[in-house]
């Protein structure tokens, strides 16, 4: 007996906790389910002041609904004549000093949080062999895309960036043409990119991302500066790993120093590929800034330009004409492909794989 | 001069305001253009939410969007709430301190005149190439990158309105220190006086910071300037300090007469005398100096430091404290009251618990690290439209529906009106607060679509019903005013029975000079005191019936726009221009583009030359001629017949 009402409860705040989680949104974008340290400290910054404004506003309502009907003209009668008070000195120090404690109460964990996030010192720190103790990854914001490049280990991506779990990350943050806003909302705040110098921050991604949306296996990152027409279409996706998996990753990625494609191969696809597209976007992920996102990674993405879907048919519809996809992009235009080649080179580019 | 006895065709009225520098007929023209361009930018948003209301939705592309959202944000903070509140001001403003007019009827009228071509000018942009689609923030990187004409005219616009505004901002300065009636001592003004005065100041400190922006923007942009091209040494964060050292206190210069709009509403409606007086007045002055504080909160995820983002997170929580002050005056004020829901009330009951939650969650917003969350998301389009629409527009409608008997010697159906509240209410309230959580959920704001499946669709759908809610208010709202047209005119002072400031005690229709005498003050609400102390007069009065000195009609104010208007083209196309170097924006020939430029500024300033070198001393209207029109207006509110008893 008693434990089946035992049971029933459980049910029953189960239910309850789904119907709460699913108004909370889906665990790989909304900030109100957060994956690491950062995110996590925001929430409770969230909840702190959520509890104490709902407070104030159930305070603010109950004295106003009572007044209002307390003293309506139809309970007061027609031609009574209110007392006309000019005020009191009592209730203007109480509502002056109660808000003013309650803000205070808000401020001393606000002051220890801005600068708590605001401290990356520990990004210039090394160990006994001059080695960088901290994941550091250069972020750059361009139209309508990321790049993603780890000095320490000289490696370069875009569009899915790729973290170990656990630790905290510094990102250093630029723009190359205008404003972006670097936000990972289910791992932390935003910061922008700046076109003018580079920002710091960091993050702590707590849990791999490999279950996340039904196998999906990313975090949803977003630009949240307007930027154009295609700010709305400027998504990245985040892969967390546990470390000794994102040190396999990083030396895979290393691995891949040299690659090219060459315009005499017999793959039609590398072949054009090496004609049209290699004078931006390289192959290899040990190379330098790119004009156009790295490839070398493109057959493990999860999406194609950030949100599209990850097909061999869609990515010759995005060749043949990227201007539909993402208005504004500053692909559109430098190259001449046919339909035939354009299938040839998405078909080349899922070959592009350090994780199969 | 008489207006009321004098059969005029129609295109004598409108040459009447054209010219007109009476702070009545000002009002109403703001009124018109005001609700005009508030109409424009509220289908704006109506068409933004319904291309939100389904996932991957392409009944708007990118491009078009993003004017939308820049010419929404733009039109309803510059071209919508501060003409409207700018017409309640000039409607009201003189009637409750007891002057005549504006301190310089002159320059209201050029006031008027330069926001209006300024608008329509930004208006312009939709036929001419394109609409700015920056959005009203136009940070520069975006802006100097955006093709064609659309930020010019964005910039052009917003400095010609924008200098309309600083006259006007001045104009009432001077009007309610020098041009109080006697006895109106500044602890005697009313709330919506008070708003107006520090509101005004604000105006005056706020906006040079704007133009000076405005002007590096536009010699970058059309005279190849380099002031926020960071690739030439420029930087782009100093525009958005400069914006938004404007930016932030702009928000105060609108919500600072809605409160004084309240204000109002409230003690009349309640019946009693508006609760803490000073301390109103003494949290008005505080929140207008404490909104110069804190402007860098729009900034906190740009970069600044934890020490700047700390200073400001601290500052901006300190300013929940005066309007906390505020809230619970308005409420003691009808704690012990004796309460009838008119209109009006209903606006200024729904304020109140709307705005505390527009009020909290820009507290939760002021805590920076959680700001790096709420940032650019959809809470905060949820917390800034709560505040605006919650604030502003509830503050503009009531009013709106509390003065039309002054304005207008007509009434608003009250009905009609009970319903465009709730229908306007629940829509707002459905639209918005969901996008709180939305918000919580991850989307950002300014985008065009989103993809299915992130827990977005459903808000977004209920926020869209939400919307065209609100879109059917508005319509009733505008057939309740063409409704009044046909209504019976009110001709009586007080409409509502319980008016207690200056602005009750004159009947309607009013005369141009405003009160026959000026009156005597003799304390906090005037009339009210009369009424108490049997006076029937309405007021008494401070000095015999004399000659009253007016001022001259004068079309130089509306020249001396289109001259602006007509320069604004010739710097537009400027053949030196950034996009027009690079192709993306035609460009006229220099000869052409100097000659408009220096042609427009040449007519303005003729016309400023003519204004001091010919002397217009005004009109007196003699003792004779006051009693006529008095006689007159009363023969019009007996009768219903204008004409005259002869």
């Amino acid at each position: 007996m008693m434990k089946g009402l035992k049971k029933w409860r459980l049910f029953s705040l189960l239910t309850v906790m789904t119907v709460f989680l699913s108004a909370c949104g889906e665990d790989y974008i909304s900030t109100l389910r957060p994956a690491g340290a950062v995110g996590k400290e925001q929430l409770n910054l969230l909840l702190l002041t959520s509890i104490i404004m709902f407070a104030v506003v159930i305070v603010v309502s109950v004295i106003y609904l009572v007044a209002f009907f307390k003293f309506r003209r139809s309970k007061t009668g027609e031609n009574h004549m209110p007392k006309q008070v000019e005020g009191s000195h009592t209730l203007e120090v109480i509502w002056t000093v109660i808000p003013i404690i309650l803000l205070l109460i808000i401020t001393v964990p606000t002051l220890n949080s801005t600068f708590k996030f605001g401290d990356v010192a520990a990004m210039d720190e090394v160990d006994e062999n001059g080695n960088k103790t901290a994941l550091t990854v250069n972020v750059t914001a361009k139209l309508y895309w990321w790049e993603f490049e780890y000095p320490e280990q000289g490696i370069i991506t875009a569009q899915e960036l790729v973290v170990p779990t656990g630790e905290k990350v510094y990102f250093n943050l630029i723009a190359t043409d205008v404003k972006h806003s670097f936000w990972i909302p289910a791992v932390g705040g935003k910061m922008d990119t700046n076109v003018d110098g580079i920002n710091k921050f960091y993050l702590e991604f707590g849990k791999e991302s490999k279950d996340l949306n039904e196998g999906e296996g990313v975090f949803y990152g977003k630009c949240a500066e307007l930027c154009g027409p295609s700010h709305a279409l400027m998504d990245f996706k985040v892969k967390a790993l546990e470390r000794p998996a994102f040190d396999t990753w990083v030396a895979s990625m290393q691995a891949t120093e040299g690659n090219t494609a060459s315009s005499e191969s017999a793959n039609v696809g590398e072949a054009t590929f090496a004609n049209s597209c290699l004078g931006c976007h390289a192959v290899s992920a040990v190379a330098g800034p790119g004009m156009g996102p790295n490839l070398a990674t493109f057959g493990d993405r999860n999406r194609l330009a950030g949100f599209m879907d990850h097909t061999v048919e869609a990515t010759t519809d995005w060749i043949m004409d990227p201007e539909f996809y993402k208005p504004g992009n500053t692909m559109t235009g430098k190259y001449n492909v046919t339909e035939e080649e354009a299938k040839a080179i998405s078909e080349y580019l899922m070959t592009l794989t350090i994780e199969k | 001069m008489s207006s009321v006895t004098q059969k005029k065709g129609f295109g004598a009225h409108v040459w009447d305001y054209l010219t007109t520098v009476d702070h009545k007929k000002i009002a109403i023209m703001y009124l018109a253009a005001g609700t005009l361009f508030f109409a424009i930018a509220g289908f704006e948003a109506l068409l933004m939410r319904i291309q939100l209301m389904f996932p991957e939705s392409t009944f708007i592309s990118a491009g078009l969007f993003n004017e939308l959202l820049t010419m929404h944000g733009t039109t309803m903070l510059f071209l919508a709430a501060t003409p409207l509140l700018f017409a309640f001001m000039n409607a009201i403003v003189p009637l409750q301190i007891g002057a005549r007019d504006v301190a310089f009827p002159f320059l209201n009228s050029l006031g008027f005149w330069l926001f209006f071509l300024g608008a329509i000018f930004l208006h312009l942009s939709f036929f001419l190439g394109g609409a700015p689609d920056a959005g009203w923030t136009s940070y520069a990187s975006l802006s100097l990158y955006s093709p064609g004409h659309g930020i010019d005219f964005y910039i052009l616009g917003l400095q010609i309105s924008g200098a309309g505004t600083l006259i006007s901002g001045i104009n009432f300065i001077v009007t309610i220190i020098t041009m109080r009636a006697p006895g109106m001592t500044f602890m005697r003004m009313p709330l919506f006086t008070w708003t107006s005065l520090v509101s005004s100041s604000l105006i005056l400190f706020a906006f040079p910071p704007l133009t000076g922006g405005l002007f590096l923007m536009l010699v970058d942009r059309m005279f190849g300037a380099n002031f926020f091209d960071h690739t030439m040494g420029g930087n782009t964060i100093i525009w958005e300090h400069l914006f938004w050292i404007f930016g932030h206190p702009e928000v105060y210069i609108l919500v600072l007469p809605a409160f004084g709009l309240f204000s109002e509403i409230i003690p009349v409606f309640a019946r009693k005398r508006l609760f803490g007086y000073s301390s109103m007045v003494f949290a008005t002055i505080l929140i207008g100096f404490l909104g110069f504080m804190v402007w860098a909160h729009h900034m906190f995820t740009v970069g600044l430091g934890s020490t700047a983002n700390a200073i400001f997170a601290v500052a901006t929580m300190a300013i929940a404290v005066p309007t906390g002050m505020k809230v619970f005056n308005w409420i003691l004020t009808i704690w012990g009251g004796s309460i009838k829901v008119t209109v009006p009330m209903l606006y200024a009951l729904g304020f109140i618990p709307s705005f505390v939650a527009g009020g909290v969650t820009g507290v939760m917003q002021a805590t920076a690290p959680l700001d790096y969350q709420l940032h650019d998301s959809y809470f905060i389009v949820a917390h800034f439209h709560y505040v605006i629409v919650g604030g502003i527009v509830t503050a503009l409608f009531g009013s709106a529906h509390f003065y039309w008997p002054i304005m207008f010697n007509r009434t608003l159906n009250h009905k009609l009106g009970v319903l465009t509240f709730w229908v306007f209410f629940i829509g707002f309230h459905l639209t918005f607060f969901l996008q709180h959580f939305l918000g919580l959920m991850g989307m950002p704001r300014r985008v065009f679509t989103y993809m299915g499946g992130q827990g977005w669709d459903l808000f977004n759908f209920i926020s869209t019903i939400g919307a065209m809610m609100m879109g059917v208010g508005v319509v009733l709202l505008v057939v309740d005013v063409l409704l009044s047209i046909k209504s019976k005119p009110v001709n009586k002072r007080d409409y509502w029975g319980d008016g207690r400031s200056l602005e009750w005690a004159i009947e309607t229709p009013l005369p141009f000079y405003n009160f026959k005498q000026t009156p005597l003050i003799r304390g906090y609400d005037p009339y009210w005191i009369e009424k108490e102390e049997g006076n029937k007069e309405g007021m008494v009065y401070a000095e015999p019936l004399g000659e009253i000195h007016m001022p001259n009609n004068s079309i130089l104010p509306l020249v001396m726009s289109i001259g602006t208007f007509i320069a604004a083209f010739g710097a537009l196309y400027s053949p030196w221009g950034d996009q027009v170097q690079a192709g993306t924006a035609t460009g006229a020939s220099p000869a052409v583009s100097l000659a408009l430029i220096i042609g427009g500024l040449g007519l303005t300033i003729a016309c400023m030359i003519i204004r001091s070198v010919k002397d217009d001393l005004g009109f007196h209207v003699t003792v004779k001629e006051i009693e006529k029109i008095e006689a007159d207006l009363a023969h019009y509110r007996a009768t219903g017949k204008k004409g005259g008893n002869k």
